[in-house]
């Protein structure tokens, strides 16, 4: 093909740069994360892995705008519909279990601007 | 351009209709549609309100707005331009600014007066808010949520009682202590008293009425005529804030 060599390595280059995404992904094994109190998640682990912003969301429209402030899991049991209240209470190690797994998916919820981490509520002025 | 009488007359007759045009507009879209205390046509069992009675109030006591200020993370910036209040003490010229006159009760004026958010029946901010980030719930609260405010300031500009406060700063800034089981507000968005829905909502009373030793302090079920707030309303002289724009106010009064 007329001038093959100048077109196709800037071509390939391009490519890679486009799928760059695709295959880059996370660099390194997923970091440990700290060890939550309690024996289960409110819902199953693998549920709450894929599905807890969903959660979250859900529970913030019901208590702010629907004044329903009970959760019921599948199980049956009744939790407090709260961020801090609730997910911290087990997970109360924010640092090494949210905010580690969230570095690492390059995740960056800001609903630690207001809302409080209960290890954090002597020192202002931290995110 | 020449023009003859006949035109310009034409055309001024054709501009006064359109002026009366806009303030047929102007009329509907109003505040005032009746100004009355009759409360707005719902069906709900619940309508929570509060009775303010001033004659019991120590002026040199600040207990009530300590104790919310604490509990809801609201900070001191310390100036007047970055102030956040939720409830708070202003003298009685600012707060009924229509009762004003020369020959008023000695000392009056100036007494200081517990004032907060209104929770009105017919409440401009909910109106004039764009996102519907503050909305009317069933039971009569005018609740914000803070998640969809945009900070367009609407608000602050309706409501004709000053009960809205912006945050120009970082609210953590001058939080010395958080709050845990309360979020704080960030930078942007607009917040007011919300009449402690998250205590009301699990049959608690509001931070405010449960400090108040002095039982200044009635809150109570407006729609419910054997509650202590409607019992007070029946035996006691009460007033509201502005009555004759129509917002209803569900805060009442005793001089
Ligand atoms: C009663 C204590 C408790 C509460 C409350 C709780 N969790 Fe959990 N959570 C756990 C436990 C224990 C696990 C680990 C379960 C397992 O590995 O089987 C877990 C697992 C998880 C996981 C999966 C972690 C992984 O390894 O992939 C996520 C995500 C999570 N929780 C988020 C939340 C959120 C968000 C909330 C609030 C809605 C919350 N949790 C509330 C105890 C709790
Ligand atoms: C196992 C990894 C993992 C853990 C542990 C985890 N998250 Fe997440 N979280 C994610 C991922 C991945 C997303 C992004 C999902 C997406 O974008 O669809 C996310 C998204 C979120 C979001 C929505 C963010 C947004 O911008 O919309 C919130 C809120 C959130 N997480 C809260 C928490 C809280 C609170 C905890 C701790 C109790 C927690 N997460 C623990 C992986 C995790
Ligand atoms: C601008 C401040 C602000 C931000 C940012 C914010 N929240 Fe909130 N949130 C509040 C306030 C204030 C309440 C009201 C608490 C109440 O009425 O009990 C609330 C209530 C909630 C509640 C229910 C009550 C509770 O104690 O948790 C949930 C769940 C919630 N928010 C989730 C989130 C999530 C998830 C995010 C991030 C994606 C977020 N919020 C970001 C201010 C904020």
């Amino acid at each position: 093909m007329y001038n093959l060599k100048w077109i196709l390595p800037p071509f390939l280059a391009f490519l890679a740069i486009l799928t760059y995404p695709l295959w880059s992904g996370p660099k390194g094994a997923m970091p440990e994360l700290a060890k939550p109190k309690g024996e289960a998640c409110v819902e199953s682990a693998t549920w709450m892995r894929a599905n807890h912003m969903q959660l979250l969301d859900h529970w913030r429209e019901e208590v702010v705008r629907n004044q329903s402030r009970v959760y019921v899991n599948q199980a049956g049991q009744r939790f407090e519909k709260s961020l801090t209240k609730t997910c911290l209470s087990c997970h109360n190690n924010k640092q090494e279990f949210c905010d580690r797994c969230h570095n690492y998916t390059s995740v960056k919820p800001y609903c630690f601007e207001c809302h409080v981490d209960p290890k954090l509520s002597e020192v202002s002025h931290v995110q | 351009m020449s023009s003859d009488r006949r035109t310009f007359i034409k055309r001024l007759g054709m501009g006064a209709a359109v002026g009366l045009g806009s303030l047929a507009i102007l009329e509907k879209t109003a505040l005032v549609e009746a100004s009355s205390s009759e409360p707005v046509e719902t069906n709900s069992e619940t309508r929570w309100g509060m009775l303010i009675d001033m004659s019991l109030c120590d002026p040199e006591c600040n207990d009530c707005q300590k104790v919310c200020h604490a509990k809801h993370n609201v900070p001191d910036h310390g100036n007047k331009k970055d102030e956040i209040k939720w409830i708070w003490k202003a003298p009685f010229k600012n707060v009924f600014t229509d009762m004003n006159h020369t020959y008023l009760q000695a000392g009056l004026l100036e007494k200081p007066f517990l004032t907060l958010c209104n929770h009105c029946d017919n409440p401009p901010c909910v109106r004039v808010c764009p996102t519907q980030a503050t909305f009317k719930r069933d039971d009569g609260i005018v609740q914000m949520d803070y998640h969809r405010c945009i900070g367009c300031r609407f608000c602050m500009a309706g409501c004709p009682y000053g009960s809205r406060s912006f945050n120009w700063r970082d609210p953590r800034e001058n939080l010395k202590q958080l709050d845990p089981s309360f979020p704080s507000r960030e930078r942007g968005v607009v917040e007011k008293c919300n009449l402690c829905a998250e205590r009301v909502d699990v049959g608690q009373l509001p931070h405010c009425v449960e400090t108040c030793t002095n039982g200044v302090l009635i809150f109570g079920n407006l729609n419910d005529p054997e509650s202590a707030i409607r019992k007070a309303l029946n035996e006691k002289k009460t007033i509201q804030r502005k009555p004759a724009l129509g917002t209803r106010p569900s805060v009442f009064y005793v001089i």
